[in-house]
């Protein structure tokens, strides 16, 4: 009976869970070296400069880190930096380019 | 094999209970977008500290964990465990401790407030919201002050409401205002206290001066006043961080330089990974209270550091203090190995 319960559960699951799997899948941001220029222009991104001022506000910035936490990483700035929306979306911009 | 009906129905309950865990971890999860995993941070060290010819050893973990929920909800939690072995007359012993020092969801309301609910550092001045985790102090040792405005276990339970007021180029103004409830539960300790701290960031010149108040609502009124000086120069590994703080019998001040030397080569280099510090610090008491946490009398201390980091996130802290407090000048030796960690929580979806 146990192989019956799983398979209906996925069934009932599956719609549910298909647009947000494809939404997740798309566009996978290479990991941040923090610190690392933009690589579109010989200026600072502005969410570079964004990231190196308040990241070091506090603390060293971290060697690096997965791309799939970046726009945490991004939320937690916002709360503990108080990033203005400005700021926030140069952040997550440069850190999801 | 024939099902009894109370086999049939737990049967049931099975089902209903598996296909909402496969709902929730299979369809509300990965609708946060792949880059919004949760992550687990935090920092792993072991310390020593040698005070006036007395050794003490500290194993201490603090794993934080942070979850997105959607675009608007952050919930922020650390947790610190901490064995200590400390001498005894004869021989050592040894304490444990196991907290809770933040559980709380920050909600945006919108591009100015954010509002925080639960169990949050007290936001006066920077020591315990900012400075607190192990693997950011350049010292073991907290700042003589740091118990000014954060009475009792550093944190507050309640409500804060928090956010950038003005932002431009040349400047930007962020603020704090928070109320505290009473309580002694063993995990959620706090004070019944309430407070504010406004903050302003230059930065083009890396110049940060705030202000902090606080009153405490509880026993005997009172309230302390804070102030704050860092300065991160832009282009330079050069930190400057000060603070000062007034209570209602005693203040002080304290005043920190780190200067990482990558000058010497770049960060990665045998000399570029050294980082000299040296803070300074004075406490005035005017009148005896024993629960401010502050010297009984009047204290000065210097303190020289050297900070080596590693790779992969591991630092080497050491550092040598002189105390002067009358009649009783003395020495502290502290040496750490700390080590950060930051991570998804899980592998999620590429």
């Amino acid at each position: 009976m146990r192989p019956k319960v799983i398979l209906l559960s996925l069934l009932l699951s599956t719609p549910l869970s298909l647009p947000a799997q494809a939404n997740a899948g798309q566009t996978p941001p290479p990991a941040r070296k923090a610190g690392a220029q933009a690589p579109h222009t010989g200026t600072p991104d502005r969410g570079q400069v964004v990231f190196n001022t308040n990241c070091s506000r506090c603390h060293n910035a971290p060697e690096g880190f997965s791309s799939r936490i970046s726009g945490t990483i991004a939320k937690h700035m916002r709360v503990r930096a108080n990033l203005s929306e400005k700021d926030y979306q140069a952040l997550m911009h440069f850190l999801n380019p | 094999m024939k099902t009894s009906f109370p086999g049939r129905h737990a049967q049931h309950l099975r089902l209903a209970a598996f296909s909402l865990l496969v709902c929730v971890f299979g369809s509300v999860m990965p609708h946060a977008r792949a880059q919004d995993t949760p992550l687990i941070s935090g920092g792993v060290g072991f310390l020593t500290n040698t005070n006036r010819g007395s050794t003490s050893y500290t194993m201490t973990i603090a794993p934080v964990a942070e979850v997105p929920l959607g675009q608007r909800v952050l919930i922020e939690s650390r947790a610190n465990v901490l064995e200590a072995v400390f001498p005894t007359n004869p021989g050592y012993n040894t304490a444990h401790f196991a907290g809770i020092s933040n559980l709380a969801a920050d909600v945006q309301v919108n591009s100015h407030v954010t509002l925080v609910g639960g169990l949050f550092y007290t936001p006066f001045n920077t020591v315990s919201e900012r400075l607190s985790p192990i693997w950011i102090n350049n010292f073991q040792d907290f700042p003589i002050i740091a118990g000014i405005g954060v009475v009792g276990s550093g944190n507050s339970l309640g409500g804060q409401v928090r956010g950038n007021a003005f932002s431009n180029d040349n400047v930007s103004v962020d603020y704090t205002a928070y109320f505290s409830a009473k309580t002694s539960n063993e995990q959620f300790s706090a004070r019944r206290t309430s407070g504010e701290r406004v903050t302003f960031f230059f930065p083009k010149s890396g110049v940060e001066v705030g202000e902090s108040v606080n009153f405490i609502l509880e026993g005997v009124h009172s309230h302390n006043v804070g102030a704050h000086l860092w300065w991160s120069p832009t282009n330079s590994w050069f930190r400057f961080k000060s603070e000062y703080a007034h209570a209602a019998h005693a203040q002080g001040y304290w005043m920190e330089g780190a200067w990482r030397l990558t000058a010497f080569g770049g960060p990665d280099t045998a000399l570029g990974r050294l980082e000299p510090v040296a803070r300074w610090q004075q406490v005035f008491r005017n009148q005896a209270d024993p629960t401010d946490g502050l010297p009984g009398q009047d204290q000065n201390r210097a303190d020289f550091g050297l900070d080596y980091h590693l790779q992969h996130e591991v630092r080497i802290n050491t550092s040598y203090a002189r105390v002067f407090t009358a009649g009783r000048n003395g020495n502290i030796w502290e040496t750490g190995l700390i080590y950060r960690f930051l991570f998804p929580a899980w592998k999620g979806k590429k």
